[in-house]
């Protein structure tokens, strides 16, 4: 297992009351595999995946990834943990204006402390597997809505995580852009033996998953006879 | 600083702007620092040239200033000075401002009157009761080399040497012997009567033996350092106080500014950093990245401002601006720039500690 959640509840202050985000939820992703998760808006997706890359720590539960449980780790821990096992592909355009596609690639190895230009034939690589080899030298303004979130994707397997969250890719994207961007994400999951975690809205993208977990209320529902 | 670069080049307008008020604001910081330096030479130069440690006022009434325009000092005094265990010279010097003139040819002066023989003037040993030596401005304003004749206030005197570029309270120096400064030297009412032998201060050299108070009780007198004294001449204190108020508000100014700028910067930055930070950039590393990068905005545009400022400084230099050019006046207000400016980037980028990965999820955020 290499995304393990185990009985996880997350609350938020609401008022004087607390709203339960996620109700004891427990949710193990092998890697190579893709799990979707759907459910009504503010049934509890996103505030899933923030507790998946270590972004909120969960009032009790453990979050274990590749075996390392991050209970009790310093903020400086997580973000070590975040660089170098978790790649996330957000929702938002979240490339640099100022730098090319294949430099939005070479910045995770400056982050880590490596030459940027060291890591540059690893870009040009991810870039290839994501259709973009020719679009490398193009800032984000320069590149279409699915073009920045393949390179989006890119990006987040740059540093060769073991666990690769994904949240909502499509939203900016047409149907048929939309599709095209799963089908990549599904093929590299398994290309590239990530646990891989898709939220989505479109029941449309649920054919490539391995399987669907559904979210009511903070809690999760997975399919019988299912992980 | 990988992505710092980039963002230098690519937000160019404003980082060009941002560098541009920063070389005009050090040009300006520059130019005052040599202007205050050389006006300050002018005001004061013959008494930081003294070699002397100390100088001894006329101690001055309740709630007065020390000032050499006020003080005047008897010879008693120098005498029981002189007298001073653990002094090793005690001079009276007069000073007073008149008029020189020689031909057609006219300049205010200040007349610095010494014993013949003193070693407070450059050349002293050849200062008589007819002859005096001339600073390098003096002898210029008048067109005077040495021999030639002139007139002091009335006096015929001649020139015994040109040497040093001593002025005082932006006048050139002519060094006299005392008796012919006095004849300079409006009376003033308590000295003595015509024949007693008067001066402005008592230019002292003492050793850490002299008990200074006591000898000031004894002798009426207010001793105090040579550096102390610069703000017994009146206008120093005021226009060198002016201009350095002037240039610490553009410091601050400066500082501010930069301030500006980087928060705006950074508050703009905010999803960038967001992002750098879900997918694995430690606050340090960002940090260290943003201040880099205020640093080379800084570096590069002080360097340049004060460039143009020394080459304005060494245009206008040899011409009647009284403009000092010398690391000090240059290379430290540059310093001081860069510095304070970073200070102020650091406290606006330091708000990248407190911007949360967690906005980078989720549209709802
Ligand atoms: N920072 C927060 N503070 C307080 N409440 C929050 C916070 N973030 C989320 N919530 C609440 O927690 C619940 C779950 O939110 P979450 O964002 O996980 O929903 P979601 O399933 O991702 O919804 P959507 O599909 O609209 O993105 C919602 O009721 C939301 O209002
Ligand atoms: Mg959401």
């Amino acid at each position: 297992m290499s995304l393990q959640l185990t009985d996880i509840t997350l609350t938020y202050p609401d008022g004087e009351d607390r709203l339960t985000a996620l109700d004891r939820v427990t949710l193990d992703v092998p890697r190579g595999s893709l799990t979707a998760v759907v459910g009504p808006s503010g049934s509890g997706k996103s505030s899933l995946l923030a507790v998946a890359a270590t972004l909120v720590t969960p009032d009790t539960g453990t979050v274990t990834i590749d075996g390392t449980t991050t209970t009790g780790m310093t903020r400086g821990d997580l973000t070590d943990l975040r660089r170098h096992k978790i790649g996330i592909v957000f929702q938002q355009p979240s490339l640099l204006a100022s730098l090319t596609a294949a430099e939005q690639l070479q910045v995770m190895a400056h982050i880590d402390g490596r030459s940027p230009a060291g890591a540059r034939g690893r870009a040009m690589d991810l870039l290839d597997a994501v259709g973009l080899a020719d679009h490398a030298h193009r800032r984000p303004h320069q590149l279409s809505g699915g073009q920045r979130q393949r390179v989006n994707i890119a990006r987040a397997l740059m540093n060769d995580p073991t666990v690769l969250l994904v949240d909502e890719p499509t939203s900016a994207l047409d149907q048929e852009r939309g599709a095209a961007v799963i089908d990549l994400i599904a093929r590299l999951t398994r290309r590239r033996a990530t646990a891989t975690v898709l939220v989505t809205h479109d029941r449309a993208h649920l054919t490539v998953a391995d399987r669907i977990a559904e979210v009511h209320d903070g809690r999760l529902r997975l399919p019988a006879g299912a992980g | 600083m990988f992505v710092a670069w980039r963002d230098l080049k690519f937000a160019k307008g404003r980082f060009a702007l941002m560098g541009t008020v920063i070389v005009l604001i050090t040009l300006l910081v520059g130019l005052l620092s040599g202007l205050t330096a050389g006006l300050g030479r002018q005001n004061v130069s013959a008494i930081t040239g003294l070699p002397v440690d100390r100088i001894a006022f006329d101690a001055p009434g309740d709630g007065q200033q020390l000032s050499y325009g006020d003080s005047t000092v008897t010879e008693e005094q120098w005498r029981r000075w002189a007298g001073t265990p653990g002094v090793t010279g005690a001079e009276p010097l007069g000073i007073t401002m008149t008029r020189a003139t020689a031909g057609a040819r006219g300049a205010g002066v200040s007349v610095f009157g010494v014993e013949p023989g003193s070693r407070l003037a450059p050349d002293g040993d050849r200062i008589t009761e007819r002859a005096a030596v001339l600073s390098v401005p003096a002898a210029d304003a008048l067109g005077l080399g040495p021999g030639d004749a002139f007139t002091l206030a009335g006096q015929r005197l001649t020139v015994a040497a040109v040497q040093g570029d001593a002025s005082f309270s932006h006048t050139p120096v002519i060094w006299a012997g005392l008796d012919v400064w006095r004849k300079t030297a409006p009376p003033t009412g308590d000295d003595g009567g015509p024949a007693a032998r008067t001066a402005t201060v008592i230019a002292l050299n003492t050793t850490s033996g002299a008990d200074v108070p006591a000898a000031d009780q004894a002798a009426g007198t207010e001793t105090v350092s040579r550096t102390d004294s610069l703000s017994a001449i009146g206008s120093y204190t005021s226009e060198n106080g002016s201009l350095q108020l002037m240039r610490g508000l553009l410091f601050v100014i400066s500082a501010l500014v930069i301030g500006a700028f980087f928060t705006v910067w950074t508050v703009q930055r905010g999803s960038d950093i967001a992002v750098l930070k879900a997918l694995g950039a430690s606050t340090g590393h960002l940090l260290r990245d943003a201040l880099g990068q205020a640093v080379v905005l800084l570096t590069g545009g002080t360097l340049l401002g004060t460039a143009v400022a020394a080459a304005l400084g060494a245009v206008v230099a040899g011409s009647a601006v009284p403009f000092v050019l010398t690391p000090g006046t240059v290379l430290v207000p540059a310093a001081v720039t860069i510095v304070l400016g970073a200070v102020g980037a650091a406290l606006a980028v330091r708000r990248i500690t407190s911007v949360d990965p967690l906005t980078a999820l989720g549209s709802a955020r």
